[in-house]
């Protein structure tokens, strides 16, 4: 009821004040990646409250179905995790402006009683999700871990059932690290994962934070957010210089400064190379039409894209997620521009 | 009280023409009934008619390949669901066997005069309601509760009787013996109850005969009761079967989601609904194609599950009777 009084409100002060027609609620409608879910809905409840008028709907149902709908246009903007291929691209009549809104990081979250902190080198992360390391007292794990207990249990490999822009950012990592993790797994948002009786597929991030919760002995990769709600402990992870970065401290950041973006500001930090990086981060982006969109909806939108730059970053660390470095934010900024530029 | 088109003064019999309004709404219900039961069919047909239009590519590009090979990998475009038929069909077999086996005793427990009458409907009641319970309940459940259970029985099993294929891996967590047991659970509230119904359904005077003829109370039920409500039980089993093959949000939690064939108990395994489920969000058009393709064999199965058991049950009839 007050935000409705409050609508109304500012409806009437921008009747009066520009002497033109009360502009009428704007509802902006998304859908896609799951994985910003957490954070877009807090911004789209703060951004609706505090813009006049515009609502934004936004329905997590994957990356994929996501850019099916921006193709079929039943969206007015849609988001994914793995940006948008040039194919699809091509398949969007009015053109696409992809904008990175966020970044987030993968964390290798475990369940090993008796051992808190965990380090993995970079020779020993892909073999385990290759299967070719089965135990957790294998001797690579130990070297890179003295002092640290190592039960002699199985490892029990856990990664995700249905299709997933976390898969995809994964096993990109995975086969930029390991040429052999690349010719025998290969990397996509679902790949054909070796086939072993202590390797289990649990649908979603939260399947798989579940499941390693539930197992001792395993391991398996989840957005940083998931792993930092649940408690579950992570790994530290070799990065290419040879250091060993947690997640969720400066390492983030790090990685997401070697971001060189294409012309459609897109940006796959496979492997980092800048010093203290963490190895695994990746944006996660909106994806808008270039035209055919009625000026309302073109300046509701920009509204949302300013908000999310600005305030909405701010919101980004409390929620698990990255802040973008400033010089990304400038550029994409620079990018929103091209929103409704053309019609 | 007016009759229309007949004279019948004076005649006090109750019995007279139907109404033109009666006659109308004979025909209306007619028409309703017919439209209903042809709607039914007519769905059926147009769900298989959409499946099997968007499978048709699937289907020509891979024919019978795609139904004898275990392998997923939208990478290579290379697809096959063998694993997923075997996890089905091993899951829902493995469950019947549990939830028939419990169901019928249940069944035999409530309407063979154990209970008080009011005691018996309490029972039933609390047994039908699991059939309420919805399925990620079930899946949670099985995540955090039916899994630590059975771990360590599991793992005790392979350790000693790991020579046994039944107990030749490891459990990690999810896989075929959990996912096993809540379906099982799910299950049984079909069977129970529809077992049940079939006993009362033998009239009281053939158990009174078979007392009678001075069998005990088990020999009734063993060699009368069972026998006669033979097919109404053989119903619920396919019935229970029926909806332990489409079970979907449950196995997709437990079952581990890798397709592999293995006859073992405690590893990972798939069906043809989790797969789907899992899937499905982010198809791209080739995988939809082989997803449908997928869809249109389980729909295959559960159509051959619900012959068979006609099939059954029409013998089984046929026995009693004879």
């Amino acid at each position: 009821m007050r935000k409705l009084l409050a609508a109304l409100a500012a409806a009437a002060t921008v009747a009066v004040a520009a002497g033109a027609p009360a502009h009428a609620e704007t509802r902006l409608t998304g859908s896609g990646a799951s994985f910003p879910f957490p954070i877009y809905a807090a911004w789209f409840k703060d951004f609706s409250s505090k813009s006049d008028g515009v609502t934004v709907d936004y329905q997590s149902k994957g990356s994929g179905a996501g850019i099916q709908d921006l193709i079929n246009g039943v969206v007015d903007f849609a988001a994914s995790d793995a940006a948008m291929s040039d194919e699809e691209i091509s398949k969007v009549s009015n053109g696409v402006v992809l904008l990175p809104m966020t970044a987030g990081e993968i964390v290798l979250a475990y369940n090993l009683p008796g051992v808190s902190e965990l380090k993995l080198p970079r020779d020993v992360y892909p073999e385990i999700f290759a299967g070719k390391i089965q135990s957790w007292n294998d001797p690579k794990i130990a070297e890179a871990n003295p002092g640290v207990e190592l039960p002699d249990t199985p490892i029990t490999v856990v990664v995700r059932s249905d299709s997933s822009g976390t898969t995809f950012n994964f096993t990109n990592h995975l086969a930029a690290v390991d040429p052999v993790f690349k010719e025998e797994v290969g990397a996509d948002k679902s790949v054909q994962w070796p086939t072993l009786s202590t390797l289990v597929k649990a649908p979603k991030n939260d399947g798989v934070t579940a499941t390693i919760l539930q197992t001792p002995g395993a391991i398996g990769y989840v957005e940083y957010g998931y792993a930092k709600m649940t408690g579950a402990p992570m790994a530290s992870l070799e990065n290419a210089k040879g250091e060993f970065v947690a997640p969720g401290g400066e390492g983030g950041p790090n990685a997401l400064a070697s971001a060189e973006f294409d012309t459609n500001m897109r940006a796959f930090i496979v492997d980092p190379q800048g010093e203290g990086a963490y190895p695994m981060a990746t944006f996660t982006w909106m994806l808008f039409y270039k035209s055919g969109q009625d000026d309302e909806k073109v300046k509701a939108i920009k509204e949302m894209v300013e908000y999310g730059l600005t305030d909405g970053q701010a919101m980004a660390d409390d929620l698990g997620y990255i802040p973008m470095p400033e010089a990304v934010i400038e550029k994409v900024r620079a990018a929103a521009e091209q929103i409704g530029a053309s019609s | 009280m007016s009759a229309e088109g007949f004279d019948l003064k004076g005649d006090n019999s109750i019995s007279r023409p139907p109404s033109r309004g009666e006659i109308l709404a004979d025909r209306a219900f007619r028409g309703i009934a017919y439209a209903s039961g042809g709607l039914v069919v007519a769905m059926l047909a147009y769900i298989l008619w959409e499946i099997g239009g968007q499978a048709a590519p699937a289907i020509a590009r891979d024919g019978l390949g795609f139904l004898t090979r275990a392998v997923w990998n939208p990478q290579e475009h290379d697809f096959g669901i063998l694993a997923e038929i075997w996890g089905t069909l091993y899951s829902s077999i493995l469950a019947l066997l549990i939830a028939g086996f419990f169901g019928v005793a249940v069944a035999i427990f409530l309407t063979q005069d154990f209970l008080d009458a009011r005691l018996a409907r309490v029972f039933r009641t609390v047994i039908e309601m699991l059939a309420a319970i919805p399925s990620v309940v079930f899946g949670l459940w099985g995540i955090y509760v039916v899994i630590p259970a059975i771990r360590p029985v599991a793992n005790w099993l392979h350790e000693f009787l790991g020579f046994i294929p039944l107990f030749s891996t490891p459990m990690a967590g999810p896989g075929m013996a959990p996912a096993v047991i809540v379906l099982a659970i799910m299950v049984l509230p079909t069977v129970a109850a529809i077992s049940q119904d079939a006993f009362q359904l033998i009239p009281y005077k053939v158990k009174e005969a078979a007392y009678g003829m001075g069998t005990t109370r088990w020999e009734a039920i063993q060699k009368v009761m069972l026998p006669t409500a033979s097919s109404g039980i053989a119903a619920s089993l396919v019935l229970g079967f029926g909806r332990a093959l489409g079970e979907t949000m449950a196995l997709a939690m437990l079952i581990g989601n890798s397709g592999q064939i293995s006859l073992s108990l405690f590893s990972p395994a798939n069906t043809l609904a989790s797969l789907l489920a899992s899937q499905f969000p982010e198809a791209g058009a080739l995988e939809v194609e082989q997803l449908m393709y997928a869809a249109l064999a389980l729909l295959g199965i559960a159509l051959v599950v619900n012959i068979i058991g006609t099939l059954i049950m029409a013998m089984s009839s046929k026995q009693t009777v004879s």
